[in-house]
């Protein structure tokens, strides 16, 4: 048996591989597909440039290029650019408010503990989640108020009327979620209830805290609340705000903790109701803990939109983060800065919200894989 | 040796509190007596605490003289008006500002949301720039910047900003042309309804006879043409009986025309620039919860890339889009209420502002215009729930 020769026609040696086109790989390949692809396409580049040209860079050279940055008076402020020396001058009371200065430390306190309990929670994978959990929402508060508030321990007390700024905000968006929260539970529940008269009252409370402004609700609260209650009783005008804002909540938190019961099979249910659990047993050992793990990001949502509406308490005379800029503006010293401070409480808000909103994405990815129908 | 349980159980009745059916009687008795017993202790409380401070309730206030003024009115309202021209007042300017706010977030957002779908990288990420910024930053904020630091920074009357020597913004408003309708007009708007109404049949008609038929007429462009066209000639035929009142600087101030004042201006770009944020979301998620598959069917089926939008994707579209657009419709209503942060005129601002400050009579007032809300709140989500029904899928 013979080899057969290789015809000469056929090459021994393989033949390298071309590099694609130059236009078909690369940055000069995703331009054209992104940015030029069609006569349409680069117009609407042009056109998106021009706005980049319009509004963006000059909204950059004057927040960062021109701007001044250090300094302790107005007279500092000589450029064209922002004036962000407006900002430092007044921080500590845009964080503060009106909390006496040699206190601070306790406020920062609350904020490291806050801090460390809330990443402890957000960080996958970390562990007794569920003590954290019980402990942020149960015994957090009380360290808070004792902190915060004194009068006890040696604490000098520091009455709610010097509370003011960033730390007022977060307290008010806190307390708001955390007293929410239980509420929610149980008229989600009382909203799902067989028991017709349960289910009117519960249906009722949450569409009417729904229907209405948050802004009336916060002028009910501080009109109408005072006299609701025995004249020799006195509300704190905190207090009757958080009242308002945690009722207004708990009826949102509701329709979050409906929607995180909804999703659980009735086959839950009816297995513990087999197992012979009541109703409280079941709704607390297998109901709840897996609807729960679903409601984050509804509540993260949630609490989202609170934090962004605490800024409404400015209406009745509180001091939260945007009342105390807004009241600095009026300021003679520092008339003409309205940008700078706008500015400086829409980037707190910002960073805030977005990276709340992007946590609860997250969540909702990390969430859904076990749970998807398709 | 016999077990006991094999025996037949005797018949024992339960105790009442193991019956299931009694016991959620008793708790809902229960519940109902607990309610009604924190509203009596409310009530009491109330009406003490009111009769310590003299202040007298029922509704006899609304027809006391008013006595302020107020900035914006749709109806003839003056300082002898009575609080209850307040309310129609502070009412009416709440529907324009929550009317003209839809319609400018919905516009807003559509734009916004399928630009952020745009294949164009740019346009994508500076729709996403947009919605990121503006839905994580608080309305009341961005109220304020729109008020204070945009329209209270703009020049005085003398040196306003024009377009045209016909539209005049300066700090104290944006003053445009005022239509002044001729003898006449008034054929014309009537013409026009009628040539909605026909249109309307026309397209009834057109439909009917492509389902016996298979032959459409172009519906768009003829219905297009009625409403615009027939008014149109009826116009010129009529002599044009419509005029223009240009403001005018006189001394001081522009004189003549409309005038839209700051409060409303700022009020209307922010919530509309907020709720379109929102609405952009929807909007994108909603195209995007259209499965490819549709739109490589309709190619297949050599449809063109404006009927596939048209008669494919965008219904189905709208079925994910609507309630939540909706529920932020009603959001943006009930958003209006922060006009009273920069004293736009509403009903919040006047009513529960103003008012109640004069009378004093808070519980009235309140439940007034908390129940203005729930009406509104009632009366979208009943459309919501007849919309649902409407076009919820039909599963066979």
């Amino acid at each position: 048996m013979s080899i057969e020769k290789t015809p000469s026609r056929v090459t021994e040696k393989m033949i390298d591989a071309r590099s694609a086109p130059s236009d078909s790989i690369g940055t000069i390949a995703w331009l054209r597909t992104n940015l030029f692809a069609g006569p349409i396409n680069t117009l609407f580049t042009l056109f998106a440039c021009y706005l980049i040209y319009l509004l963006i860079v000059p909204s950059l050279q004057w927040a960062l290029i021109d701007a001044n940055w250090s300094g302790t008076t107005r007279a500092d402020c000589t450029g064209e650019g922002a004036c962000w020396v407006f900002i430092s001058a007044r921080l500590d009371q845009f964080i503060y408010g009106f909390y006496p200065e040699e206190l601070t430390w306790r406020v920062d306190i609350v904020f490291a503990i806050f801090a460390a309990l809330v990443a402890w929670l957000a960080i996958p994978n970390m562990p007794v989640k569920g003590l954290v959990a019980i402990a942020t929402l149960a015994v957090f508060p009380f360290i808070a108020f004792f902190l915060l508030h004194g009068g006890s321990f040696g604490l000098e007390v520091v009455g709610t009327h010097e509370w003011g700024g960033l730390m007022l905000t977060l307290v008010l968006a806190v307390v708001g979620i955390v007293a929410a929260l239980p509420m929610g539970i149980l008229l989600a529940m009382g909203r799902r209830s067989d028991m017709p008269i349960v289910k009117s009252i519960c249906v009722v409370f949450i569409e009417f805290w729904r229907g209405v402004p948050l802004i009336t609700v916060l002028f009910m609260a501080s009109v109408m609340l005072p006299l609701f209650v025995p004249g020799e009783v006195n509300l704190d005008k905190l207090v009757r705000a958080l009242i308002g804002i945690t009722l207004f909540q708990s009826a949102y938190m509701a329709e979050v903790v409906r929607g995180g019961l909804q999703a659980i099979p009735n086959g839950q249910t009816e297995a513990g109701v087999a197992l012979g659990l009541g109703y409280w047993r079941n709704m607390g050992l297998i109901v709840l803990p897996q609807a729960l793990k679903l409601m984050i990001p509804g509540i993260v949502n949630t609490f989202i939109a609170l934090f962004k509406d605490t800024s409404l308490v400015l209406i009745i005379g509180l001091f939260d983060l945007l009342a105390i800029v807004q009241a600095g503006l009026a300021d003679p010293k520092w008339l003409g800065y309205s940008i700078e401070g706008y500015a400086f409480v829409a980037l707190i808000f910002w960073v805030f919200c977005f990276s709340m909103s992007r946590y609860s994405q997250y969540l909702e990815r990390l969430l859904h894989t076990g749970h998807k129908k398709r | 040796m016999t077990h006991p349980a094999s025996r037949p159980p005797a018949k024992v009745k339960p105790p009442f509190w193991r019956d299931p059916a009694k016991r959620a009687l008793i708790f809902q008795l229960l519940m109902l007596g607990g309610v009604f017993g924190v509203l009596a202790l409310i009530v009491s409380n109330t009406l003490t605490n009111l009769e310590s401070r003299g202040i007298t309730t029922g509704f006899a206030f609304l027809d006391n003289t008013a006595g302020f003024g107020i900035l914006q009115s749709l109806i003839d309202y003056s300082e002898q008006s009575t609080y209850g021209d307040t309310f129609i007042v502070g009412l009416l300017n709440t529907l324009l500002i929550s009317a003209l706010g839809v319609i400018a977030a919905t516009v807003i957002g559509f734009v916004m949301g399928v630009a952020r779908l745009s294949p164009n990288w740019l346009i994508s990420k500076l729709a996403a720039v947009y919605i990121e910024i503006f839905r994580n930053i608080p309305l009341l904020l961005q109220i304020f910047f729109w008020y204070f630091a945009v329209l209270r920074a703009l020049p005085s009357p003398r040196g306003s900003l024009s377009l045209g020597e016909a539209i005049f913004l300066n700090v104290r408003g944006l003053y445009v042309p005022a239509p002044i309708a001729g003898a006449g007009f008034s054929v014309v708007l009537a013409v026009f309804v009628l040539a909605i109404v026909a249109s309307g049949v026309f397209i009834y008609w057109n439909r009917q006879r492509q389902a016996q038929t298979g032959q459409r007429l172009p519906a768009g462009w003829i219905s297009l043409g009625i409403i615009i066209g027939v008014p149109l000639l009826v116009f010129v035929v009529m002599g044009m009986p419509l005029t223009w009142e240009l403001p005018e600087l006189k001394g001081f101030n522009f004189r003549g025309g409309i005038t839209v004042v700051p409060e409303f201006l700022a009020l209307w770009v922010a919530l509309s620039v907020y709720t379109a944020a929102f609405i952009a979301e929807i909007v994108r998620s909603g195209i995007e919860a259209v499965p490819h598959g549709q739109t490589e069917v309709s190619r297949a089926l050599s449809l063109t890339n404006s009927m596939t939008l048209r008669l494919v994707v965008v219904p189905q579209a709208l079925r994910v889009i609507i309630p939540p657009l909706t529920s932020q419709y009603l959001n943006l209503i009930k958003n209006s209420s922060l006009a009273t942060a920069i004293g736009y005129p509403d009903l919040v601002s006047v009513f529960a502002g103003t008012t109640l400050n004069q009378t004093g009579q808070a519980i009235e007032v309140i439940a007034m215009t908390m129940l203005v809300y729930l009406t509104i709140s009632l009366l979208v989500s009943m459309f919501m729930n007849w919309f649902n029904a409407r076009m919820a899928l039909v599963e066979r």
